[in-house]
């Protein structure tokens, strides 16, 4: 018996360190693991590189025929735009252009470009490239320039080269946010001739005048960017290198950035802030909110239809809980359709207060007294203004129950999702919205304007005053009246209620202790210019 | 043999035609629609109609089935909608990480499991029968999910002994020739880089290995048991052979039928089904790129990863089935 439970235990032992067999061998090399990286970017002189951990690849590098914002985040690094944002804003600034001359009444803009700028490829940047980068994006197909058609189509009418460095822009009716929309990352001028060499292929093959020229691309792994030597700011870019990589499930990011390998994360769980922070060699940065998370009311359905009910519907969220529980504070609660950074919000209107009371009596007017039944839809996947849209649902469904309001929660795969909130089949969907430009019109015109309808208009929202103030916002080259009409707007839109609107979250990022000049841009596109790893 | 083996190939056909078309069916019939989707939230109604008519979405089924199994035929899977690429070329670096992976969690999984479930067998109801049932119980139920992330917690955070995730160091990659990089970096003599590729596999290695270890072990130890009980085993014990290879020549040769079977079908599975591991450890494997797909309604590419991949299952079995004929001389294959 002795014998046999001695063989048992041998065999044991043996499979136990079979197991195991792959992972003890490791630790002789590993000590040699985290040296690795450092001995190589020593190589590269003082800069280093630094790898991003991101929760998706990219769709295309050339900015101009995608929408996707993990796109742009790489683009943004490889290509300039004719005017720049700020640094963490959206007021506008020089870019590609030095300066720039508008006529009174807004028609006519004379942009004025920056001399002794070369594309990676070595070619030169002038009045000429920028001729053909817009004729390219004008004469293409409608739906692979998407952005150019949705900002300038039909209002630009003209793009012509005076000199080698002044360009002068037509348009056919005042356009607001024009400098606004020059900033926009599809709007990154591209080197004309690079855009003839590769064709179809300038999505893999991208050629700006950025901080970093495009190395490498791995669908679904990594791209990896490297300093422009040329780069036509003095003692830009600081690292040498960044690597894009694609690290899809949330917590594993984190534990690679725990790990050490790589140097700075996006998409970070509100939830995992307080571990972070806690990590004496990690640092939080918060992005600079410029979105909204709402709760959709479909206002052609059932008891929606009634204004009373929205508004009671309104007074029932605890939004202060919401942001407590689910984004570790970093989080505002939100009363209008836009956040605060956006010139024209209106900080006058007050928001519906939490109150169940209210909330009661207000349906009882409505002829709802014992309350009704209505579906509520979670957002099946997380995004920054919604880091988990289950758990928010059952917290809504609480509140709502509170005040004799039975909800279903109901869910679906993303696209389906949208496509069936899209035609109004949802009752109160939850939703959000990040900002393109900063500009109010991109938030009110685009979520909320009868014109948005089968679009962005979710909610099915409509109502002709505020699409009459909208329209006139659009057009008027006057800053401060486009604001006196957002924020007129504001205030019918909060009467109507057609939302609940959640909050303005601050989506979160990590990176390691030794990163420093990283500022995460509201708009989720950073230059990654002036970062350094110490 | 060779002609049952051509028999087999030929069935491959309708059974790959059905399949086609039932996954044809199935990805139209779900709500979402493709344009819509690379168009993203803001785009107009005239721009979706557009570019469903560029991508021939516009046609009628039969005439898009048509286009898509003539294509099939010249070896053309087609093209993706989203990255524009042909699927055949885009393709290959996906199949082979998975390829990679599964290989290697099979090889852990058969070598552990047959192991265990022999001993388990050989011990009845033995200390470590019941350690290794039990063991086997919790790797069948175990999320990998959560498996998964516990792995990195210890062995890579913790310990410091392991990568946390992906298939190479990426500040000093690996250049490609056939995408399987245990191979590449020995081709290239890079044994650095070979090293770090086996440190980068084994994590996901043994997650992906756990289910199809434990029902590798339960299945081993119940057919070994039967036929432990034979009566040309106790023959074999009754003229004094050492109980070592009574169990590992006599008995296993006798029990490796359904042992094979079961290594077959779960090698099959891994292939689709190491997506959940693929995810974790950011691999980038044919599971995500279909899964990928499918949120960006890429239907070329689903139809044709799942084609591709059920292809493999098939092989695989077919393979499977000609070993028996191999390892059993009664079967005999007509």
């Amino acid at each position: 018996m002795k014998k046999r439970n001695g063989i048992l235990f041998f065999a044991f032992i043996l499979i136990l360190s079979l197991v195991l067999a792959g992972c003890n061998k490791e630790s002789s090399s590993t000590d040699k693991e985290p040296d690795k990286g450092g001995t190589d970017s020593s190589e590269n002189s003082a800069g280093g590189t630094i790898v991003f951990g991101r929760g998706g690849d990219s769709e295309s590098l050339d900015p101009a025929t995608t929408t996707e914002g993990e796109s742009f985040k790489v683009t943004k690094n490889i290509f300039e735009t004719l005017t720049e944002f700020g640094e963490q804003d959206t007021e506008v600034h020089p870019g590609l252009a030095e300066k720039w001359e508008s006529t009174d009444d807004g028609l006519k803009h004379t942009l004025f470009l920056r001399k002794g700028v070369k594309f990676h490829d070595g070619t030169d940047f002038n009045a000429d490239a920028v001729v053909f980068n817009f004729e390219r994006w004008k004469g293409g197909n409608k739906e692979s320039f998407y952005y150019y058609n949705s900002q300038f189509a039909g209002v630009l009418e003209g793009v012509k080269a005076i000199d080698e460095h002044t360009v002068e822009f037509t348009l056919s009716r005042p356009l607001a946010p024009f400098f606004k929309n020059l900033a926009m990352s599809p709007f990154g001028i591209a080197s004309p001739a690079a855009i003839e060499k590769h064709g179809d292929k300038f999505t893999e093959n991208p050629v700006g005048t950025g901080p970093f020229k495009f190395q490498e691309w791995k669908r679904n792994d990594r791209i990896t960017i490297v300093k422009n030597e040329e780069y036509w700011q003095e003692g830009l870019p600081k690292l040498d290198s960044v690597i894009f990589r694609v690290i899809p499930e949330n917590s594993a990011r984190v534990n690679s950035l725990t790990a050490g390998e790589v140097d700075l994360i996006d998409g970070v769980n509100f939830s995992d802030v307080p571990s972070i922070e806690g990590n004496a060699d990690l640092q939080t940065f918060f992005r600079p909110s410029m979105n909204v998370a709402y709760v959709g009311l479909t206002n052609t359905r059932g008891p929606l239809k009634d204004k009373k009910v929205r508004q009671a519907l309104n007074h029932a969220v605890d939004k202060q809980a919401l942001i407590d529980a689910f984004y570790a504070g970093a989080a505002e609660a939100a009363k209008n359709p836009m956040p605060k950074m956006i010139a024209g919000y209106n900080d006058d209107v007050v928001d519906y207060e939490y109150n169940p009371e209210k909330a009661k009596e207000l349906l009882k007017e409505a002829g709802f007294e014992d309350g009704f039944e209505m579906e509520l839809w979670a957002m099946p996947v997380a995004r920054p203004y919604m880091p988990d849209g289950r758990k928010v649902a059952e917290a809504l469904q609480a509140n709502f129950e509170a005040i004799g309001v039975k909800s279903k929660i109901v869910s679906y795969e993303w696209p389906t999702y949208l496509e069936k909130t899209r035609n109004g089949e949802a009752d109160a969907f939850m939703l959000g919205w990040t900002g393109d430009n900063g500009d109010a019109d991109n938030f009110l015109y685009v979520l909320l304007d009868q014109d948005s309808i089968g679009s962005n208009n979710y909610s099915y929202y409509k109502n002709q005053e505020v699409h009459d103030l909208l329209i006139k916002a659009q057009s008027s080259p006057d800053q401060a009246e486009r604001e006196k009409l957002y924020g007129e707007a504001q205030l019918l839109i909060k009467e109507d209620a057609p939302w609940i609107p959640l909050v303005h979250s601050e989506p979160a990022l990590a990176g390691k202790k030794g990163i420093t000049g990283f500022k995460p841009h509201p708009t989720g596109s950073d230059n990654l210019a002036t970062v350094e790893l110490k | 043999m060779f002609a049952y083996t051509i028999r087999r190939l030929l069935m491959l056909i309708p059974v790959l035609f059905g399949l086609s078309l039932i996954v044809f069916f199935m990805i139209r019939a779900i709500p979402g629609d493709p344009a819509q989707v690379i168009l993203g939230q803001l785009a107009t109604k005239e721009a979706i109609a557009e570019l469903t008519k560029q991508l021939g979405l516009d046609q009628p089924w039969y005439t898009q089935y048509a286009n898509y199994v003539g294509g099939l035929f010249s070896g053309d899977l087609g093209e993706s909608l989203r990255t524009k690429s042909p699927i055949s070329e885009e393709i290959w670096p996906y199949l082979a990480a998975t390829i990679e992976l599964s290989f290697c969690a099979m090889v852990i999984a058969v070598f552990i499991g047959v192991n265990a479930g022999i001993i388990s067998a050989w011990f009845q109801n033995s200390w470590f029968d019941y350690a290794a049932m039990v063991l086997a119980l919790v790797g069948v139920s175990m999320p990998i999910f959560w498996l998964g992330l516990m792995e990195q917690w210890v062995f890579a955070i913790n310990l410091e002994w392991l990568p946390t995730s992906g298939r190479e160091e990426v500040r000093d990659p690996v250049s490609a020739i056939t995408h399987i990089y245990t191979l590449d970096t020995l081709l290239q003599g890079r044994l650095d880089q070979f090293w770090d590729v086996i440190r980068h596999l084994v994590m996901p290695s043994i997650a992906l290995a756990t289910i199809p270890m434990a029902i590798i072990a339960r299945i081993t130890r119940s057919t070994m048991l039967e036929v432990m009980k034979s009566d040309f085993i106790r023959t074999a014990r009754a003229k004094g052979l050492r109980m070592f290879w009574v169990v590992y020549k006599h008995s296993l040769k006798n029990a490796v039928i359904p042992i094979l079977t079961i290594i077959g079908l779960q090698t099959g599975l891994l292939l689709g089904g190491a997506i959940l591991t693929e995810t974790i450890f950011s691999w980038p494997g044919i599971g995500r790129y279909i899964y990928e797909a499918i949120g960006y309604r890429d239907y070329p590419v689903i139809q044709s990863g799942i084609l591709v991949v059920a292809f493999i299952f098939v092989m695989i079995n077919l393979t499977v089935d000609l070993m028996y004929a191999a390892v059993d001389p009664r079967i005999k294959y007509q």
